[in-house]
């Protein structure tokens, strides 16, 4: 176990430099200059210059890598943003709390969804909730969430003012001037989100659930749980559920892991400040800090949930547990 | 009264194909204490009989009909709770596949003590100790430390014997035993069937023994039934199927044992094979395979009689007597010509 | 050791000393091999041409591996496989293709075995496509031959398999080896998935072919009744080892090793009176785990013949017990059958080995 979570780390770390070098090759191939964008309007070859001594971009792409590696692993900085001078970090700090609630509050949502259904559909096959749910199933995996978010928008915040339209509120510190602050207002901007959100891993996960619950019916163990005169409520809960759903952790974990990257499609149809959004505004505006930064705190995000999935589904099954 | 009486069981599930008749009357009786022995190929319908006993086939789609009558009363047209309360108490079933029929995430010591609870009014630790006791009982070395031990630390012998000790905690009358040594080298085979004869005297209870192993049947059966297309073409006393066999597909199943202590240039072979439960052949059932077909054979079905002089020797064959007992007793010569 | 055969011709199958060995890693980055599962440690023996060869043995006793090592399907780590009087146990791939013509290989699992997206047709046809043996169309015919002599329609050509039972998958697997017209057939457990009447039809089938075609087998099982009824000679293997090999004859009617008598033992006898009346070997334990084999005598823990002190000190050699019977064990069987208590009162006999009588 111990060899195992060693070798895991390691591997993170080699992942870690491979993921941060490919941003940087590619921010050098784009055939943009940001010290342009940051030397003003008509800028004179010298002022270009300068800017780009000012960047720090005159010097070779590895020594600005390096110096980039360093200052990260050493002082936990992630430099300065290229278009407003800001520190990343506080940029991240920043958005990562609002990608965060959006990413929690969706999965919160779609299990809420997706257990149910996909449990009873399996328990109910053929039924006409079954055929429901498959059709469910069809209609959120292939519609877009841009789609879902802008007909969900309309109609629930625009036609029947039930939800507002778009906008973020803080829920523990409202900045001054904000529109709106506090735990009541953010639940309440974030509904259209969350289900926007939602919708497509609800879907997919319906759909596992369901095929995960079918095949542990029909499993050998589950006729001897019932041979020996177990009522069929206690057959699913305790033999069947417990087997299906293993596998749905290891997703689970990583699917949040991916959105916390940036759940992009719906922060920009709502307008909520987060990761997504934040690393699309930079990206046109060619500010390489900021987007390495958004990257490296999406990267690390990914790579600790899946090593926390590995480890706690190897925990839960006692076939990897005590191998 | 016997312990378990099937009469004309029927048991036909219904698929996009159409029906299929799974077992299509079928009777027979076992007594307290016995042993009755299943025997026929796949397809035959041996295990649905005995699912179907024990109320495990799917309910959606399945139609059963006829009567199963234990200690008097029918358990096939009760309600579920009803069944519930005997399935693991007065009558418990082991399967073939010991490596997949305990769940993987939870303890042996669990799904025992699972079983205790289900029937009985005890605590958690009375039925562990009870679970406790079947281990010992079954022969599993250092039982208090096993006992916590998950599905997939034991091999395939043992985890058939916890399979046994876990049927057996309650004490049952009658215990199905569904080909519970086919997945097994030969050597557990031996061990776990020396086992299930040993406990069967300790804890009194009948055993149903259904296999496709003729030498097992000889070794553990009492009574023997043999299965065909979803019907019984024989049955009677170990003794009598083995020395006097009256039934071509029998005469089939014997001859085409390879054996031990007798060389055979050529097996007997039975030709074809066994015939789809969708739309079994008109008359009888093995008539397109029989050597010794005749034309009523494919008109009319053979009933299940009594042989002249047995009334307990049952078999379904429009053969004459004489002829049955000639080609029986030719066969068994043959078996025993030329002992290596 | 390998005069004994009994089969018409020459020697066509050289095993000696074979040994295939997995490693056991262990390591953080760099995996290093700690130890090895010995899943075939050291087995010889011959097979002349005509021959059929019984090999059997209960799970992870190595019969399956040592049958992939044969076919060179698996790399041998020790020994020599020699075939048709050449060294096959270390040429390369392309060196081996042309020999591979000459062995081929029958499985278990008639299911598994065959592609379930191919037609039957071109499951038949592939090795003699792959090595370029006639024309479309005489290949063709060739294959519609085959299915008639392994008793399927040959209309049936153009058929998947999931269209046809298990015993007749099985014979599509015997049309498939017959191809070529191999020298050599390794059969692994060929009849052990099929019901007892399908499995005599194969059983048959398959010894008519040997006398048809001249056919050399290597019959893998684990039922000692089928094994009886094919074999010309045996081989018991236990952890990888040999334990005893013999004729038929001697192996059946007298047997050395105690291992070979349990298992006869066990083998149920579909007679009520013999099968109850005889006392039957109940071996104690399971199957050890081949990582882990047991020191000496591989044997010893479940032996109802051991004596401490000498069976888990020192390894038993293969001896010869005349005309050729071998077997590893100090104690072997003086009569056969023997009751378990005759077994455990075992005797020994390390100074000559008694040769068989008569």
């Amino acid at each position: 176990m111990i060899n195992y979570i060693i070798r895991r780390l390691l591997w993170a770390v080699v992942l870690f430099i491979a993921v941060t070098v490919v941003t940087y090759i590619i921010f050098f191939i784009i055939p943009a200059d940001p010290a342009r964008a940051v030397a003003g309007k008509n800028p004179t070859p010298e002022m270009i210059l300068r800017a780009r001594h000012y960047l720090g971009i005159d010097k070779p792409v590895y020594i600005q890598y390096l110096r980039f590696l360093k200052r990260l692993v050493i002082n936990q900085d992630l430099g300065r943003s290229f278009a407003n001078r800001e520190s990343v970090n506080s940029e991240v700090a920043k958005a990562a709390p609002v990608t965060a609630s959006l990413v929690f509050g969706g999965a919160i949502a779609w299990m809420l969804i997706a257990l149910p259904i996909g449990i009873l559909s399996a328990l109910r096959p053929r039924s006409l909730l079954d055929r429901a749910s498959m059709t469910f199933v069809l209609i959120g995996v292939s519609a877009h969430p841009i789609w879902i978010g802008l007909i969900f928008s309309y109609f629930f915040g625009f036609k029947w003012h039930i939800t507002p339209i778009s906008g973020y509120c803080d829920a523990i510190n409202p900045s001054v001037g904000a529109e709106c602050g506090g735990p009541v207002q953010w639940a309440y901007h974030m509904i259209l989100p969350w289900m926007t959100f939602a919708i497509l891993f609800a879907a997919l996960y319906v759909r596992m659930i369901r095929a995960n619950v079918i095949e542990a019916l029909n499993e050998d163990y589950v006729r001897t749980a019932r041979a020996k005169g177990a009522p069929e409520g206690r057959v699913v809960r305790v033999h069947v559920l417990r087997n299906a759903l293993l596998p749905v952790v290891t997703m689970l974990g990583m699917d949040i892991g991916l959105a916390l990257g940036g759940a992009v499609f719906t922060e920009t149809i709502y307008n909520l400040p987060g990761l997504g959004r934040t690393a699309i505004t930079a990206l046109n505006a060619l500010d390489l800090p900021t987007v390495q930064g958004i990257v490296v705190f999406s990267t690390l995000a990914i790579i600790i949930f899946n090593l926390v999935v590995d480890l706690l589904y190897a925990w839960i099954d006692p076939r990897i547990r005590l191998a | 009264m016997s312990l378990l009486e099937v009469r004309d069981l029927k048991t036909h599930f219904r698929t996009d194909d159409g029906i299929v008749k799974a077992v299509d009357g079928v009777n027979f009786s076992v007594e307290k204490g016995q042993t009755l022995g299943i025997v026929g190929e796949s397809g035959c319908g041996k295990s649905v009989t005995c699912l179907t006993i024990m109320g495990l086939n799917p309910k959606i789609n399945t139609i059963s009909s006829g009567e199963v009558l234990f200690n008097g009363e029918d358990i096939l047209h009760t309600s579920a709770s009803k069944l519930r309360e005997l399935r693991g108490d007065k009558i418990a079933m082991i399967f073939q596949d010991p490596m997949t029929s305990l769940n993987p995430v939870y303890t042996i010591g669990v799904q025992l003590q699972e079983a205790v609870l289900l029937h009985r009014d005890v605590t958690k630790k009375q039925a562990r100790a009870r679970g406790l006791e079947l281990l010992k009982a079954v022969g599993i070395a250092r039982p208090e430390r096993r006992i916590d031990d998950y599905p997939h630390q034991f091999s395939g012998g043992m985890r058939q014997r916890v399979m046994i000790a876990m049927a057996l905690v309650n004490d049952p009358d009658l215990l199905i035993a569904d080909e519970p040594t086919t997945a097994l080298d030969v050597t557990t085979q031996a061990q776990i069937l020396d086992l299930m004869m040993r406990l069967q005297q300790d804890f009194g209870s009948a055993i149903m023994m259904i296999t496709h192993d003729l030498g097992v049947v000889a070794e553990v059966a009492d009574e023997v039934i043999v299965m065909y297309a979803a019907k019984v073409v024989e049955q009677g006393s170990a003794q009598t199927i083995f020395k006097h066999p009256q039934h071509p597909y029998t005469w089939g199943l014997l001859g085409s044992l390879p054996r031990l202590n007798a060389d055979v240039e050529r097996l007997v072979q039975i030709k074809g094979q066994p015939p789809s439960l969708l739309n079994p052949p008109r008359g009888c059932r093995f008539h397109p395979r029989c050597p010794y077909v005749m034309n009523i054979c494919k008109e009319q079905e053979p009933e299940l009689l009594p042989v002249a002089d047995h009334a307990d020797h049952l078999q379904a064959c429009h053969l004459d007597d004489e002829t049955k007992e000639r080609e029986a007793q030719k066969l068994l010569a043959g078996m025993m010509a030329e002992a290596g | 050791m390998s005069t004994n055969s009994t089969g018409s011709g020459a020697e066509l199958l050289l095993v000696e000393d074979l040994k295939k060995h997995f490693p056991v890693t262990r390591g953080i980055v760099f995996q290093k091999q700690v130890g090895a599962v010995k899943a075939v440690d050291g087995v010889s023996f011959t097979v002349n041409e005509g021959e059929t060869l019984g090999v059997v043995g209960e799970s992870g006793c190595g019969k399956s591996t040592m049958a992939r090592c044969i076919m060179r399907l698996l790399d041998p780590t020790g020994g020599r496989v020699v075939f048709d009087g050449r060294d096959i146990t270390t040429l390369s791939r392309a060196q081996l293709r042309p020999i591979r013509r000459e062995m081929m290989m029958i499985f278990q699992d008639p299911y598994a075995s065959l592609n379930a997206r191919k037609r039957v047709g071109f499951i038949v046809a592939e090795a003699l496509e792959v090595h370029k043996l006639g024309t479309a169309a005489e290949i063709k015919r060739r294959v519609q031959e085959l299915l008639e002599v392994v008793g399927l329609n040959p209309e049936h050509y153009n058929r998947f398999p999931h269209e046809f039972s298990g015993g007749q998958r099985q014979r599509i697997g015997v049309a498939r080896a017959l191809a070529v017209n191999p020298k050599l057939i390794v059969c692994d457990e060929p009849v052990s998935a099929l019901d007892v009447s399908v499995q005599a039809q194969i059983l048959n089938l398959l010894k008519d072919l040997q006398r048809d075609f001249g056919l050399t087998y290597v019959f893998i099982a684990h039922d000692l009744n089928v094994v009886r009824h094919i074999s010309d000679r045996v081989l018991v293997m236990y952890l990888g080892h040999t334990v005893e090999l013999a004729s038929r004859e001697q192996l059946y009617s007298t047997p050395k090793h105690p291992y070979t008598g349990a298992l006869m033992s066990a083998v149920p006898i579909p007679d009520p009176e013999l099968g109850r009346k005889r006392k039957r070997i109940v071996l104690e334990g399971d199957v050890p785990n081949p990582i882990n084999p047991p020191p000496a005598c591989w044997f010893h823990p479940r032996c109802p013949r051991f004596h401490e002190g000498h069976c888990d000190v020192e390894t038993p050699p293969l001896k010869d017990f005349g005309s050729g019977h071998l077997a590893a064990c100090h104690y072997p069987l003086e009569k056969w059958p023997m009751t378990d208590e005759e077994m455990r009162r075992g005797t020994s006999s390390t100074t000559t080995p008694t040769p068989a009588a008569g």
